[in-house]
């Protein structure tokens, strides 16, 4: 069993309210000097079998068309080692 | 015989059964369809209904794209099936590509519910042929995921096409049940479009809800939902 994880975020030209209002509160909790805050999503995939070229290009099929609309969003896709 | 227009359900929409009577009002025959169910029952238009289909789970829209119904209404709609997307019904159309661009959620983070005021800017396709263009309406609308986002070439290429149907005016009813320091524009949709069309004008989507407001009896107590059904009945009477 592998883990591959995919990250996805909102397009960096695209407004994210949510993020903004992370940000917003961070002075109140005493963080400062955070300027900009984003929120994306991430997706931990539990592979069945070898994570090989081909899984990868599935993966990334997946990713394009279901787990991030590439209108709005750009996504990464990596293996995460085992430990 | 006439004119059969089918009404998807999907795990989580709501307003399937206020679409369906909006079209019995019409003076068509509603069918329902089911979410699983490959086969449209030979209907001659299609309407995805408002709701949350699928918990709004992953992205609005997003996983009611891959339904087995979708399957069939993507291949149909591509070969000139009409299709009107209501609120969630839009936000699918746009998952499934049938529309360009993408349903975000509100900028001001609200749910907002409230009688909202449009400009009816094409009055040329499947589904707005009985409205004049230019004509003001007022219809519900209730949505969190109502901003309409695309990349600027894309919004000059539908403005330049006439594909944007609908765009949010300012109107008397805008603070009644509103969010506070919430214009005109209820979602931060770009350029204040509400609604827009595929190339042809047999495909349509919009967040506010037609089907909300067919009799004066109830609803917000006007008719100007009812031009969308009729006009796709006339299109499909006369073709």
């Amino acid at each position: 069993m592998a883990r591959v994880v995919v990250d996805v975020m909102l397009k960096p030209e695209i407004l994210d309210p949510q993020g903004q209002a992370v940000q917003r509160a961070l002075p109140r909790l005493g963080f400062e000097g955070i300027s900009d805050v984003r929120q994306g999503k991430r997706f931990e995939l539990e592979v069945d079998g070898p994570v090989d070229d081909a899984a990868l290009a599935r993966i990334h099929e997946l990713a394009e068309t279901f787990l991030a609309n590439t209108v709005i969003e750009n996504f990464t896709v990596k293996v995460e080692e085992e430990k | 015989m006439t004119s059969r227009i089918g009404v998807v359900t999907f795990p989580g929409s709501l307003d399937d059964r206020d679409t369906q009577r909006a079209i019995r009002l019409a003076g068509a025959e509603p069918v329902a369809l089911w979410h699983k169910d490959k086969d449209l029952k030979q209907v001659d238009a299609v309407v995805l209904p408002g709701g949350f289909s699928y918990g709004d789970y992953l992205r609005a829209g997003a996983i009611s794209r891959f339904s087995p119904v979708m399957e069939t209404i993507i291949a149909e709609a591509k070969s000139g099936l009409p299709v009107l997307g209501i609120c969630n019904g839009f936000q699918v159309l746009t998952e499934a590509h049938l529309l360009p661009g993408a349903m975000l959620g509100n900028n001001h983070l609200h749910f907002i519910c409230r009688d909202q005021k449009l400009r009816v800017e094409n009055s040329a396709t499947a589904w707005t042929a009985d409205f004049a263009a230019g004509q003001e309406i007022h219809i519900p609308l209730k949505n969190m995921d109502g901003r309409y986002v695309a990349d600027a070439r894309t919004l000059d290429m539908l403005e330049a096409e006439g594909r944007v149907v609908f765009r949010y005016v300012a109107g008397a009813d805008e603070e009644a049940g509103a969010v506070p320091g919430v214009g005109h524009n209820p979602n931060g949709s770009l350029r204040d479009i509400a609604g827009i069309t595929n190339e042809t004008g047999s495909v349509v989507g919009l967040m506010p809800h037609p089907e909300h407001a067919v009799e004066s009896l109830v609803g917000n107590g006007r008719t100007d939902g009812l031009p969308f059904f009729t006009s796709i009945l006339k299109r499909l009477v006369s073709a």
